[in-house]
């Protein structure tokens, strides 16, 4: 966790059936590089596989790459996945996210969203700072 | 200048038999009525340089003698969002506008075979193109098109066959013969598990129903591409141009393989064979490995498939300008990218073009951008010369070595392939997908240049430098929630109107014909569509006998 010496635990995941996977296994090399735990789940995922690895890692933030504009539904119902299991983990969008949907995502309970472009920096301090804000 | 006469040089020597034989053909096609001069009255040959010339083995300067002087190419403007009645009316816009044939994108549950009711369907329902659920959404989609009259194109690669056969039914529906039917549907299930992931049966049961659809069109619908060998998606995916040509060609190479396995004489087939690359900003590198495509598949087919017809050795392909290269930051600058990658595509011979509208990195495009998009090839195709000229950089020394460069990196992959599979490019390809060969370059290659623009040594402008720009509020297209509602209540109609048990048995059949691999899967298809059975249904059905496909994730 945060303020401990342990790396911090992210899990990474592809919500739904949007298969395009460049921008998170780039993402995944970024943090891990960064010093984070990395734990990938791949392709096709759904709120409660995500729920469950979550747990089951010890998990200190999430992060779901979207493209296919699914996100106004499927970050909220991440979100509620989250809370309707009692866990309070970040939850960090990547992706092809429009400017106007930023704010009703975060006004959602996302804890952040990357757009493209972001550097390895800002990934990397997006996450550190969501875990921060959490604890 | 000639030293001796005056004259200029660079003229193809007349008394070459090459260039005599080039000629004939050059003359007996019909040419496009325009003046073949620059825009400052300069008359200008249709080729410069050595042969072999264009339509000439092994095809490096163009597939045809004549190329754009005779035709151009054709602009083909992908479209799909919402519903099917959104698209139908964007067809019919690009259409007027001068679009010359259809391209269709299916939304995420119609490429992954479930319908818009399925649970995973939740919020992908006509988003990232068209939602494509019975036969009656594609009547719809093609409504007041003649489809003996246009070609058609149909993004559609896991659930191809089901597709395909949807689009027959309307068509027979409509008094138009299935053997009138002209376009391609992509099919390419190789390039799923290697790059884009919209796959569904594991991939040997994929590969039987493709040859079942090969043999199929090969019998039924001599004018329909029953596959679009695509690289386009591997190169989105993050993988180097000459990955790119490298798997995109070995994919093909076992296709022809598997269809030859399957007892098709390969000119029974191959001529049918296209492909689809992708066109991105390094310019030379592009033209380079569009001479490249065209040189090795006349090789390959020619020495080590045998092929004898000439249809069988020509890599005609369409191209789409690199979505990957668009930028969010100062977007209207994506105008300039897509006219440099459209140029690329004119000049490496291109059949087809689609160039990317300058928002897609913010959402689909709205209608003002994808009107630029075609006007930018529209200026490439009459303003610029590049139609007047065949292979204009032919014979050029940087890309003449970029040609040969493209094609040795290539032999390269295809020799570890063909090791892989023990003398067989079909066997290395399943090797490189089972043993995470291809997505794990193609991650390399796309971890090394994000790292490049991350740590600035490679630019990429209004990204990592030149960033003073208004990014602005851009208008994008956004798909109302209302469409999923719609769509919704509009498959709930059409399974109410049909002969529920009809559809079972039509249903049957196609797990029976699953079942046995001496039966083709595609007639069976046709009649539980034509019964409009859903496609999540006909998916289901053969899912039964084959199967699913989950991927390793790896990093």
């Amino acid at each position: 966790m945060a303020g401990t010496d342990l790396p911090l635990r992210v899990v990474l995941a592809k919500l739904g059936l949007d298969g395009h996977d460049r921008g998170i296994k780039v993402v995944a090399r970024i943090l891990r590089d960064a010093g984070m735990e990395v734990i990938y789940l791949g392709l096709r995922q759904t709120t409660d596989s995500i729920v469950a690895a979550a747990e089951q890692e010890d998990a200190d933030a999430i992060g779901l790459s979207m493209h296919n504009a699914g996100h106004m539904t499927l970050g909220p119902n991440m979100v509620k996945a989250l809370r309707d299991a009692e866990l309070e983990i970040p939850v960090i969008i990547g992706g092809i996210v429009p400017d106007d949907d930023v704010q009703p995502l975060l006004d959602a309970g996302i804890a952040a969203v990357l757009g493209p472009g972001a550097s390895a920096e800002e990934v990397a301090q997006t996450v550190r700072d969501a875990v921060s804000a959490a604890v | 200048m000639d030293d001796a006469t005056g004259a200029p040089r660079h003229l193809p020597d007349p008394d070459d038999p090459q260039y005599q034989a080039w000629r004939e053909a050059y003359e007996a096609a019909k040419l496009r009525a325009v003046p073949w001069e620059t825009m400052s009255g300069v008359p200008v040959e249709p080729i410069y340089g050595d042969g072999p010339y264009p339509g000439q083995y092994p095809y490096t300067r163009g597939v045809y003698p004549s190329m754009y002087r005779s035709r151009l190419w054709t602009m083909r403007m992908f479209a799909g969002f919402g519903t099917a009645e959104d698209t139908n009316a964007r067809f019919h816009d690009l259409l007027r506008a001068g679009g010359t044939g259809l391209s269709t994108a299916f939304d995420m549950p119609t490429l992954m075979g479930r319908d818009s009711d399925s649970p995973w369907s939740t919020g992908e329902v006509g988003r990232a193109g068209v939602a494509v659920d019975t036969m009656a959404d594609m009547e719809d989609l093609y409504a007041g098109i003649d489809l003996g009259g246009v070609s058609t194109s149909m993004t559609v690669s896991g659930p191809a066959a089901i597709v395909l056969a949807m689009y027959i039914g309307v068509a027979e529906k409509n008094g138009v013969e299935r053997s009138k039917l002209a376009g391609t549907i992509q099919t390419d299930i190789f390039k799923e598990y290697q790059a884009q992931k919209e796959y569904i049966y594991p991939p040997r049961p994929s590969v039987r129903v493709i040859t079942d659809m090969i043999r199929f069109t090969s019998a039924e619908m001599p004018r329909w591409h029953p596959i679009s060998i695509s690289g386009y998606h591997i190169r989105e995916a993050g993988s180097t141009a000459a990955q790119e040509l490298a798997f995109t060609l070995a994919n093909g190479f076992a296709y022809v393989e598997a269809a030859m396995a399957a007892g098709v004489d390969v000119d029974d087939f191959a001529g049918r064979l296209s492909f689809f690359f992708n066109s991105h900003s390094d310019f030379f590198e592009e033209i380079g490995k569009f001479r490249a495509a065209r040189r090795i598949w006349a090789r390959w087919m020619k020495e080590r498939y045998g092929a004898k017809a000439e249809r069988s050795l020509l890599c005609r392909f369409h191209t789409q300008t690199a979505g990957v290269s668009l930028t969010a930051q100062q977007p209207e600058i994506n105008i300039a990218r897509v006219a440099i990658q459209a140029l690329a595509g004119a000049l490496g011979g291109t059949q087809s073009l689609h160039t990317d509208s300058y928002d897609e990195a913010l959402a689909l495009p709205t209608d003002d951008a994808a009107r630029i998009a075609l006007r930018t090839q529209q200026i490439v195709a009459h303003e610029t010369g590049a139609g007047s000229v065949i292979d204009p950089l032919g014979g050029a020394p940087y890309v003449e070595w970029m040609t040969d460069e493209m094609e040795r990196q290539a032999e390269a992959v295809f020799a570890h392939l063909d090791d892989l599979g023990n003398g067989s490019i079909l066997e290395g390809v399943y090797a490189g997908i089972e043993n995470g060969y291809f997505v794990g370059e193609i991650a390399d290659a796309a971890y090394r240049f994000e790292r490049e623009v991350n740590s600035g040594r490679r630019i990429v402008v209004g990204v990592n430098e030149f960033t003073d720009g208004d990014d602005g509020d851009q208008e994008i297209l956004r798909i109302d929630q209302a469409v999923e509602d719609y769509q919704l209540k509009r498959l709930e109609d059409t399974k109410n109107r049909r002969d529920g048990e009809a559809v079972a048995s039509a249903l049957a059949a196609v797990t029976a014909a699953a079942e046995d691999p001496t039966v083709n899967v595609m007639p069976p298809i046709l009649e539980a569509v034509k019964a409009y059975a859903t496609l999540e249904e006909v998916v289901k059905a053969m899912e039964q006998v084959f199967g699913t496909y989950v991927e390793k994730a790896i990093i």
